[in-house]
């Protein structure tokens, strides 16, 4: 559709999903604390129930808050819709539930977060889906790994922790070339450095937990769908044939390009039950009205540390994107200089997250990657003595002065 | 006019009274029994099937041809066309005898032919667009569903 204005990134980051309240004119978002909703009468409920009308049944299905985020998530990144869950890996497994099945195959790149590797290799590997893990920086290995039943392919634009940037272009065309949709995590580099979908990714997910949020004050995730993969090209009978689940209904006739999202929400995400709360979803809504300011400031600083870094004589390397501010370096003295360097900081916290306005310090192969073997560890990028920073807001003098300490009682040993 | 900005989509669903839907259906796992029972259950328009081989959809006359149904009624404010796009010429035709004042072509109904024809005989025409997606933008329905309106604004809705 052609548009009578086209609205700027951080104009949407504001305002996409959350027009003045119907019922009251509130101009914040409300929080609708509610489980359930009243229907206006016994032929409306029928028509909500048969998706056939738009409406609100119960909160694990849809909340007007929850779907506030939603839209605007959708709106970010350029998709047709968004669902969000309580998790980042709960929207991973949601979209794997509303795609494959027993005996069906995926294909995932090695370098990603070391939940997603034990989700796939332990817990949906258990359900008989198998993964196969390729290399992020080779799309040829990924070409070779897609068999007849495979259902995605799935990178990270830049890895956890490895800082690698995937070349989602390339492995969009591997993907659709294979008739399957390109999944791609964006949590490291959210829409307002990256938007996956305009290099060819069909899915994107969250972990809106972390720059989304902002602030480390909940747990969240988000799938969006571009609208655009041809669902009925014979390899998801999860969508183009009668669902048992539905009555018959066959999503991809009845629903056109929203046969996806229509059966991700209605089926997979009603049956799994992992929806976000209105509080939480509240929450996502005010971080991402200050995303686009907080990843300028995130990235600004970011470059000051890892220049700061890359002149220490303390450090042996330092493996930073050229996207983002999440990043892991190495210390000479090795890994027992590094657990000193992490217990001398003051003002980083040592915690497993990213994306907080808080500058946050971790050492990935004994917590965030602890489930990896040796193999996995060195196949995701992660050394035995990185250290991987979540560059935050704060000053940056005073995170250069905090980290000049750390460096001292790292070498003082 | 070929209508094809929000704003103008808007502004015909919000003038919009009475709707003739040509090949409406009976079959409720049809986009077309869909989109007719959405319109008439969740907005105000008086909805009519136009469809030979019905005599009624959920307890609502339907009519053989649209000559029928303007001749019991006035002219529709707008014919929905759920057809072949090789056959829509015709109904173009007939949506210009009974006097409709817009016609809405739905998904895949896409015919040069008819589509210029409504244009040069006044009528305001939509392209390869749901009504009921359309009406669902507009009244706050998608974005129930976390789905993207592409609705910015400051202002409370109009339809």
């Amino acid at each position: 559709m052609q548009h009578e204005h086209r609205f700027g990134f951080a104009t949407r980051a504001i305002h996409a999903g959350t027009p003045p309240d119907p019922a009251t004119g509130s101009r914040a978002a409300p929080i609708y604390q509610t489980a359930a909703y009243v229907f206006g009468s016994t032929e409306q409920a029928a028509e909500l129930f048969a998706l056939r009308s738009y409406g609100y049944i119960y909160s694990r299905i849809s909340n007007p808050t929850v779907a506030a985020f939603e839209e605007r998530m959708a709106s970010l990144e350029g998709g047709l819709g968004a669902i969000a869950f309580s998790s980042g890996l709960a929207a991973q497994l949601c979209s794997i539930l509303s795609l494959a099945q027993a005996g069906d195959h995926l294909v995932c790149a090695q370098n990603v977060y070391g939940g997603t590797v034990t989700q796939l290799s332990v817990t949906v590997k258990r359900m008989g889906i198998d993964t196969t893990f390729v290399s992020a920086e080779n799309p040829d290995a990924a070409r070779a790994a897609i068999g007849a039943r495979t259902k995605f392919l799935f990178v990270e634009t830049i890895g956890n922790p490895s800082g690698i940037v995937a070349d989602l272009g390339s492995f969009a065309a591997v993907a659709h070339e294979a008739g399957v949709p390109l999944v791609v995590d964006n949590t490291f580099a959210t829409p307002y450095l990256c938007r996956p979908i305009e290099l060819g990714a069909d899915i994107v997910l969250h972990s809106a937990t972390k720059f989304i949020n902002g602030h480390g004050t909940a747990i969240g995730g988000v799938l969006i769908e571009s609208g655009k993969f041809p669902w009925g090209n014979g390899r998801f009978p999860l969508l183009d044939t009668p669902s048992p689940g539905y009555h018959g209904k066959v999503f991809t006739e009845t629903f056109g390009e929203y046969a996806f999202l229509m059966r991700a929400r209605a089926e997979v995400s009603r049956d799994v039950g992992a929806a976000m709360s209105p509080m939480d979803a509240w929450l996502m809504l005010l971080g991402l009205e200050t995303l686009e300011l907080r990843m300028d400031r995130h990235v600004r600083n970011a470059r000051a540390v890892v220049d700061f870094l890359r002149n220490r004589p303390e450090v042996a390397w330092v493996r930073a994107p050229q996207m983002g501010s999440v990043f892991t370096f190495g210390l000479g003295g090795g890994r027992e200089a590094g657990r000193r360097f992490i217990d001398a900081l003051d003002l980083w916290s040592h915690l497993a997250n990213i994306g907080d306005a808080k500058s946050l310090v971790i050492h990935p192969a004994s917590t965030t990657h602890s489930q990896l073997s040796d193999e996995e560890l060195r196949l995701a990028g992660v050394e035995p003595e990185s250290i991987r920073l979540s560059v935050g807001l704060e000053d940056v003098d005073d995170l250069l002065w905090d980290l000049d300490n750390g460096l001292r009682a790292a070498e003082a040993a | 006019m070929i209508l094809s900005t929000p704003g103008q989509i808007r502004d015909l669903l919000a003038r919009l009274h009475t709707v003739a839907m040509v090949g409406a259906s009976s079959n409720s796992l049809r986009p077309s029994y869909t989109v007719f029972s959405y319109l008439r259950t969740q907005t105000p328009y008086d909805v009519a099937p136009i469809n030979p081989t019905l005599t009624e959809i959920d307890g609502i006359a339907a009519y053989p041809t649209l000559a029928a149904y303007a001749k019991q009624h006035r002219a529709p404010d707008v014919v929905d066309v759920f057809r072949k796009p090789s056959e829509v010429v015709g109904v173009v035709s007939d949506a210009i005898a009974a006097g409709a004042k817009a016609i809405w072509f739905q998904y895949g109904v896409i015919n040069d032919e008819a589509i210029a024809l409504a244009d040069q005989a006044g009528l305001d025409v939509v392209v390869d667009r749901c009504m009921k997606v359309e009406h669902a933008r507009f009244r706050g329905g998608l974005s129930t569903s976390g789905l993207n309106s592409g609705l910015i604004t400051s202002r409370r809705p109009i339809i």
